[in-house]
């Protein structure tokens, strides 16, 4: 890591990237599985009510996709502030 | 062949699978003990990690609970996958490049303090023993069954197996072993699932089969019939029923979350892969393993409730002959009822069994002649390893869900006594009281320590505090309260220093450890509760396994007061923070 003001910059690119998926992880469970369950029961795909899906189903597939997401972003951001490894 | 010769068949054959890797790359020096060298791919890694952290809970319990608290069961669903995406972005890149074997290890480092390793060290050892309680209880249910003894002569079994089993390998033999027992695993889980939904809606892939109409033509669609048939028995409607109020749900599934990210068995997975980078994909690709059995769960669970509400109820309810005949209950009932762990009982005569929530049915039941629920002891953790049974399939499907029962309680168990040993030989003896110990002694103290961990929690196994997944969701909450707020702060917060993090990580165990024991008895001992584990006695509602993430508030509201007024780390922690928070420089990964 080459300067200070550069490793700050890095680690602050980090922290919003970070706060992006996390705000994400959060909606698609605790709002979408939990406190919004019963409205979005109302609306109901195939079988499934849409709140149940969520909780059950849902939420676990954009958990995947984020880390993937934030994985792949992080790998781009190291090599733009030259701090990748190899 | 009968299916006991068959399940013995099958469970040895892929026993003798594990053990043979396990003797083939046996451990050789403390540092393949412990992380089997650094230079494990993410795939690979990914595949081990899912098998490390799939366990009895949720490969044997979870569905059981999930078919009968539906809705409810979602916490364990969200809590234990959710918990990875903490893993990826807040912990695992960062301390693989801090680079060393353990969790009190950096805990040690990080807050400069022999104190606060000793903590972690304890704050590591109750959760895990929790956690292989749990273990032990899915261990004895898979057991008792295959060998059809009772519960007890089965958990003395597992336990035996455990052990030999613990002790052989090291982490080099279970990270090969592992990823075997995932495939075993996985397909024992799926094949079942894909039969079952086959057969009730047609659609072999389990996930939409859940969401789809009834195969008999009648354009129901299966969640509907479940919630319909359930309500008109009194249970609670399927689709909508909540674990406790909405603030316990919430925190159930926060606790189970921070707890995963805490957990240090899975931890410990992030320190073998072999660069910061693949540290990130490690958990993504883990999160993919472990979520093909996750999104199979709700459908086995559900399906598993509808079958065994119809092997019951025949006809329709209410009418005289709409239940089963005593002298005609199929021979899985009667298997399951060798172990102790199903039971029913003709409380009105008529040589048929009702199945029915009391509470909920209220005077109908009179109206109908029934005089109180007749299965009068339902273990949810039976329901995995019998919903092939129920479900009428053939007998090879059977054997195969019995060794993955088994193949997922071992290599947790496994995973998770090495935790322990370690942290008892490594840290607490290697680090703190014996600094000069040999590598050969330093492995002995391990594998006495790995024994006593079996025996304590093979006891406590025996009459456990809860379902298995439940007694999970306990040690995660410890987990939750204690050590992932030490470890979040140490990255996140420079300021964070060695008081903060030791009275935060007491202040968070202590009152979680309070509040479970309150309510599930002292070290979990029956009969020395303090108040009945009810929800009227609970605060707010919240009940002991979501417990955990109260504890984590707490751990992290002390740790960072007391830190931001005391003074502040020394230059060269603040130095290695900044270290840590960037890839370049991780060391480079040993060959193995």
């Amino acid at each position: 890591m080459s300067g200070n003001s550069k490793g700050a910059e890095y680690w602050k690119r980090n922290l919003s990237l970070m706060t992006v998926c996390l705000v994400i992880w959060f909606v698609v469970s605790y709002v979408f599985g939990i406190i919004l369950v019963e409205p979005l029961n109302a609306i109901k795909i195939g079988g499934y009510k849409l709140g149940f899906w969520f909780s059950q189903q849902g939420s676990i597939y954009i958990f995947v996709v984020l880390i993937f997401y934030y994985a792949s972003k992080m790998n781009k951001l190291d090599r733009e502030f030259d701090v990748h490894e190899d | 062949m009968d299916l006991k010769t068959l399940t013995f068949i099958v469970v040895g054959a892929t026993f003798a699978l594990y053990i043979a890797i396990a003797i083939y790359s046996r451990a050789k020096s403390t540092g393949d003990f412990y992380v089997a060298g650094k230079g494990i791919h993410p795939v690979a890694n990914g595949m081990a990690t899912a098998a490390d952290w799939m366990s009895a809970a949720s490969f044997i319990s979870m569905a059981g609970l999930i078919a009968f608290l539906g809705y409810g069961g979602s916490v364990f669903l969200m809590g234990w996958t959710g918990g990875y995406v903490l893993l990826a972005m807040l912990l695992a890149p960062y301390l693989r490049k801090f680079g060393k074997f353990t969790v009190p290890e950096f805990i040690g480092e990080r807050y400069y303090s022999q104190s606060a390793r000793i903590v972690a060290v304890i704050c590591l050892i109750v959760a895990s023993i929790t956690y292989v309680i749990g273990q032990m209880k899915g261990i004895g249910v898979a057991f008792s069954r295959f060998m059809e003894v009772d519960f007890t002569h089965g958990l003395m079994v597992g336990m035996t197996i455990v052990f030999i089993y613990a002790v052989l390998g090291g982490m080099k033999g279970i990270t090969y072993t592992q990823i075997a027992q995932y495939c075993v695993l996985i397909f024992a889980y799926t094949i079942p699932a894909i039969f079952i939904s086959l057969q009730l809606t047609g659609n072999p892939i389990p996930q939409l089969g859940l969401g789809s109409t009834m195969a008999d033509g009648s354009g129901v669609y299966l969640l509907d019939k479940l919630d319909l048939i359930v309500t008109d028995l009194g249970f609670r409607e399927y689709s909508t029923s909540s674990n406790g109020n909405m603030l316990n749900m919430f925190l159930y599934t926060l606790s189970l979350m921070i707890g995963t990210a805490g957990l240090p068995h899975v931890i410990i997975r992030f320190f073998t892969v072999p660069k910061v980078r693949d540290a990130r994909a490690s958990a993504g690709w883990a999160l993919v393993f472990i979520a093909i059995l996750y999104t199979t769960a709700p459908a086995v669970g559900a399906m598993a409730r509808l079958n065994l509400i119809n092997t019951i109820q025949t006809g329709p309810i209410g009418s005289p002959t709409g239940n089963v005949l005593i002298s005609e209950l199929p021979d899985w009932m009667g298997r399951w009822q060798a172990t102790g762990l199903l039971g029913w009982e003709d409380k009105n005569g008529d040589g048929r069994i009702q199945f029915y929530d009391e509470a909920g049915l209220g005077d109908k039941a009179a109206a109908y002649g029934w005089a109180g629920n007749e299965m009068t002891k339902v273990d949810r953790d039976i329901m995995v390893l019998a919903n092939p049974e129920i479900a009428g399939l053939p007998n090879w499907v059977v054997a195969l869900v019995a060794a993955g029962g088994i193949a997922a309680a071992l290599s947790t168990a496994a995973g998770l006594l090495l935790a322990i040993s370690s942290a008892i030989s490594h840290d607490l003896l290697k680090g703190v009281f014996m600094k000069d110990i040999s590598e050969k002694n330093e492995l002995m103290a391990g594998r006495i320590a790995m024994a006593g961990a079996i025996v304590v929690a093979g006891y406590l196994g025996l009459n456990p505090p809860g379902f298995a997944a439940q007694v999970v969701a306990l040690a995660f909450g410890l987990a939750a309260s204690s050590i992932f707020p030490a470890l979040m702060m140490g990255i996140f917060d420079k300021r964070a220093n060695s008081s903060g993090a030791v009275a935060g990580m007491l202040t968070g165990l202590g009152s979680t450890l309070l509040y479970i024991f309150w309510f599930k008895g002292w070290f979990f001992i029956p009969g020395t509760e303090m108040a009945a584990n009810t929800a009227d006695n609970w605060i707010m509602g919240i009940s002991p396994e979501a417990f955990g993430a109260v504890g984590a508030i707490l751990n992290f509201v002390v740790a960072y007061a007391v830190s931001h007024n005391t003074a502040p780390p020394p230059e060269h922690i603040q130095h290695l923070v900044e270290d840590i928070r960037v890839p370049r420089g991780s060391g480079q990964a040993s060959a193995h």
